[in-house]
């Protein structure tokens, strides 16, 4: 079953058009891989489904719905979350606040109410509420193994460690469908490992993972479908090994060869 | 200097700070949250004096004064900081929230904007001349020792400690106060937490503007109210902010209260003549500003690649 699809999804900056007309599509409980040169759109196109920017024509559907330019936090509490290629944790806060500012907008009780009966409303439940919130954010810190560290800054943490707690906290708003951006990057052999094996812990918890990356051995390993993108443009969407063999695709990473 | 008049110069500067300091919480917040020096705000002050005195006189009434006068003043407090979180709320979605991604100088002129519309708007509504809001209780000064304490000045301690820390609270442990620092960290990406940072912005400008209102009151008791009572007083409490590093609550707070203690000291102790009190918060904002521009509490932002 199709869970995400854009339909000819465009991002133009004055001239420049960075998503060029693509079909992207996300089947459910699949790991799907988007790869690309620098430059292809990756990252762009992630932020135009997002909701961190809007596209400047096509569609998003998530689920069925229409959800092209909805604002951010509604499309993260639709079930869409997601990582950074460059770490963007509360720095300033310690690892279970991060985890904890994704539970909290998943109360269910914060969407109904009138806007400011909630600020009221979160100090009535407060006690009981927060440690719920509390509760299974050290959870998904156990998932990471990260438990230990749970009253740490998070800009104390080791790089590896951070971009795990991205993931964590991304977790923690219970997504049905989780976009990384590069989550390898910079990481040792034995992290990428690591990572890999989240990853695929992830997907057993039938969380949908899309990942944009530009480690190879890691795509191609646990990717159950992949889609390129080019110039802004897709390229060649298949299995691993389809992409593998895929003529377009090997020209654009390794350029054409001169006949 | 004898012990007791130290005393007395500190309890003076105290109650003094802990006034600047309520007012440069609504400053701080803002400033930590979208990056701009609200200057309307002393102006919610002077609205949030102007209604805590109506709604003070409506109740109390022809009463004599007694336990009865002492609610409706509280209560008037309550009211005042109701409509002045509305009134901060409002200025934010008119003035504010349509340039949000416009240059960084066209909300402050849009902030001057509408402090002259709120100063002048007063003026023209309740006239120039200044009101006297009553002490809601006896005010003759108390003895403890050598040292003269007014209840006025107990109010203004206890009201402000319980302000403060009650907003500490609420920032430090309610998940709308940690939405709002995770916010002010880094804005996208709490939206895409589902932080719904409008409702977080309009929380901020609703909570600084109930705390510029009670601000607002316990000044009018000693000062009364008229229509440009905000301008001065908000300037002060902005430097107050900013010696305690902008964008930083704790260090509104204490440098509020460093504030109020510097003047106080300047003039009685530093011989400043009454007349140049002012130039002591200007003069501390320019050497902060030479020495150590990120404020004590501050901490120099690094650039976001």
């Amino acid at each position: 079953m199709t869970l995400l699809e854009t339909e000819k999804l465009t991002r133009a900056y004055g001239g420049v058009v960075a998503v060029n007309k693509v079909d992207f599509d996300v089947e459910e409980g699949l790991i799907t891989g988007l790869i690309g040169p620098n430059g292809a759109g990756k990252t762009t196109l992630f932020n135009n489904i997002t909701g961190l920017d809007a596209p400047t024509h096509g569609r998003v559907l998530f689920e069925g719905k229409d959800i092209t330019g909805a604002p951010a936090h509604k499309i993260c509490r639709m079930g869409i979350a997601r990582t950074f290629q460059n770490i963007r944790l509360f720095r300033e806060l310690t690892v279970v606040e991060n985890v904890m500012i994704g539970r909290h907008f998943k109360t269910g009780k914060s969407e109904t109410k009138g806007r400011f009966l909630n600020a009221i409303g979160s100090y009535v439940h407060l006690r009981q509420e927060e440690e719920e919130i509390y509760e299974r954010s050290c959870q998904w810190l156990e998932f990471f193994d990260m438990e230990g560290m749970k009253d740490e800054l998070a800009k104390n943490l080791p790089y590896g460690k951070q971009r795990e707690l991205e993931i964590a906290r991304a977790l923690a708003t219970d997504p049905k469908l989780l976009f990384l951006d590069e989550p390898a990057a910079g990481m040792n052999p034995q992290e990428t490992d690591h990572l890999m094996a989240i990853i695929r812990k992830i997907r057993d918890l039938d969380i949908t993972v899309v990942l944009i990356e530009h480690d190879m051995k890691l795509v191609m390993s646990i990717c159950d479908a992949i889609t390129v993108l080019n110039y802004g443009m897709k390229l060649a969407q298949g299995t691993p090994l389809e992409i593998r063999r895929n003529q377009d695709v090997i020209e654009a990473y390794l350029g054409k060869e001169d006949a | 200097m004898a012990i007791a008049e130290f005393f007395q110069h500190l309890m003076n500067g105290l109650t003094l700070g802990g006034i600047y300091a309520l007012i440069a919480l609504g400053y701080t917040m803002v400033y930590g949250i979208l990056k701009f020096i609200n200057f309307a705000h002393g102006d919610v002050l002077m609205a949030g004096a102007f209604i805590g005195l109506f709604v003070f006189d409506w109740l109390r009434g022809s009463a004599p004064s007694g336990v009865w006068t002492i609610i409706s003043f509280f209560l008037a407090m309550i009211v005042s900081m109701g409509l002045s979180a509305l009134l901060g709320m409002f200025i934010e979605r008119v003035a504010y929230k349509p340039l949000r991604n416009a240059t960084r100088l066209a909300p402050l002129l849009s902030a001057i904007g509408v402090s002259f519309i709120l100063s002048n708007g007063a003026a023209w509504a309740f006239g120039t001349r200044s009101r006297k809001f009553n002490y809601p209780f006896d005010n003759t000064p108390i003895h403890i020792g050598e040292v003269v304490i007014t209840p006025h000045q107990i109010l203004i301690l206890v009201v402000s400690l319980i302000m403060m820390i009650g907003l500490k609270l609420f920032v430090d442990r309610t998940r709308m106060g940690k939405a709002m620092r995770a916010t002010s960290l880094d804005q996208s990406t709490a939206m895409l937490m589902g932080v719904n940072v409008n409702k977080v912005i309009s929380l901020t400008f609703a909570i600084g503007s109930a705390l510029a209102a009670v601000g607002g009151i316990l000044i009018a008791l000693d000062f009364k109210v008229y229509a440009s009572m905000g301008t001065m007083t908000g300037l002060k409490a902005f430097v107050a902010a900013v010696l305690g590093g902008i964008g930083n609550i704790s260090g509104a707070m204490f440098g509020g209260i460093l504030l109020g203690i510097l003047e106080t000291f300047g003039v009685a102790v530093f011989g400043i003549p009454t007349g140049l009190k002012d130039t002591i918060a200007f003069g501390v904002l320019i050497i902060i500003l030479l020495i150590r521009p990120e404020g004590l509490f501050g901490k120099v932002e690094k650039e976001k690649v």
